[in-house]
């Protein structure tokens, strides 16, 4: 019954970051809304109910399974690619890493600053 | 029963969710084993080795990828509680968020835009179309606000779709190399670094080897999806001044 009624309180908040960002016309996906929202409650409760904690720790770690269809759709568009593959496989790996090491390279100055801060 | 009778036992299982329900959670399953016994090697990802298996199996059993999308619908329908679900990891991350959010908000404005800016350099350096150009600009951002970008830019959902999908899978596998290699150690670093560039796919690895690289990487997915929205009008008007589009 709890894991049943924390995967409810889930869905109601899907639904309710669906009905805001329609309601509002923000073009935010409802899920994002409602992990949001979700997060709002806990800081204003300042808790997490057990039964909650239990059910999204379980559907999270299995988030990569819950990935599988939408990949596989990966199958359609071979043919698509073919003509366009290089600039397609360059854009993907190269800019992937450039976008992950400039993200890591700021952050990282930062604590290393606030490290030699600390230490003096 | 009559042996003749398994093409038509194979036709009923086929019209139900259950058989491709059943063999995709096998496969996952498998593709765990498989990653834990190569002692987490990341070209193992299961999301990677299951979609492979996956597409063999489908092409070898002739079945279009809509019937079988039609039947594992549930499982994907599960990433909307899922997302919202990550609101519990994060809230775990609150005291530490609450310390950092200046360097954490320059840093995600820094990492979104990045992801822009490189994405179209790249392709166009490379000779990209327009339309390629349009449709791998929202790559890094999580599915549904990079489909929701697509459909405003007029790129193409399918070729965005895959990109979105590609760029988690190479974000995740090569993020610990990278990180390992110019010396990035800490944790939040790690994860904020790994939201931006690897979205959900990335949030969806990290979270099962520690809870803190999660939290920030789902932190940084968010954030940086909905700064990649914001920045995408500027972004367009920027690719029209230089005659990219």
């Amino acid at each position: 019954m709890p894991l049943l009624f924390a995967f409810f309180i889930l869905l109601l908040f899907q639904l309710a970051g669906e009905f805001l960002m329609q309601l509002f016309a923000i073009p935010l996906p409802g899920p994002l809304a409602g992990m949001l929202l979700l997060l709002l409650v806990l800081i204003l409760r300042k808790g997490i109910p057990p039964a909650l904690n239990a059910a999204s720790n379980w559907l999270i770690s299995h988030l990569m399974l819950l990935f599988i269809p939408a990949v596989a759709g990966v199958m359609l568009s071979f043919n698509a690619l073919k003509s366009e593959w290089l600039p397609f496989a360059a854009g993907m790996v190269i800019a992937t890493f450039i976008t992950q090491f400039v993200t890591a390279y700021c952050l990282n100055r930062f604590f290393k600053r606030r490290k030699r801060h600390d230490s003096n | 029963m009559t042996p003749t009778s398994l093409a038509a036992v194979w036709q009923h299982l086929n019209s139900t969710p259950l058989l491709w329900l059943c063999i995709t959670i096998a496969i996952y399953l498998l593709a765990i084993q498989i990653y834990k016994r190569a002692h987490n090697n990341p070209l193992l990802l299961p999301v990677l080795t299951s979609v492979i298996m996956l597409v063999i199996l489908l092409l070898l059993s002739g079945t279009p990828y809509e019937e079988y999308f039609a039947s594992v619908k549930m499982l994907h329908f599960l990433i909307g509680p899922a997302t919202v679900a990550l609101a519990i990891p994060l809230y775990h991350q609150l005291p530490k968020l609450k310390l950092l959010w200046w360097p954490l908000s320059v840093s995600l404005s820094i990492g979104a835009l990045t992801g822009l800016v490189s994405s179209a350099l790249i392709t166009h350096l490379f000779g990209g179309s327009a339309e390629m150009l349009l449709s791998l600009l929202p790559k890094s951002a999580t599915m549904p606000i990079a489909l929701a970008i697509t459909d405003y830019t007029g790129g193409e959902p399918s070729i965005t779709a895959v990109a979105v999908a590609i760029t988690g899978v190479l974000g995740s596998l090569m993020s610990m190399p990278v990180f390992r290699f110019f010396g990035f150690n800490n944790p939040i670093v790690q994860g904020i670094a790994t939201g931006v560039s690897a979205h959900a796919i990335g949030t969806a690895r990290l979270i099962q080897s520690n809870e803190t690289k999660g939290a920030f990487s789902a932190l940084a997915m968010c954030i940086a999806g909905i700064l990649t929205a914001v920045f995408m009008p500027v972004m367009l008007l920027l690719l029209k001044v230089l005659h990219w589009l």
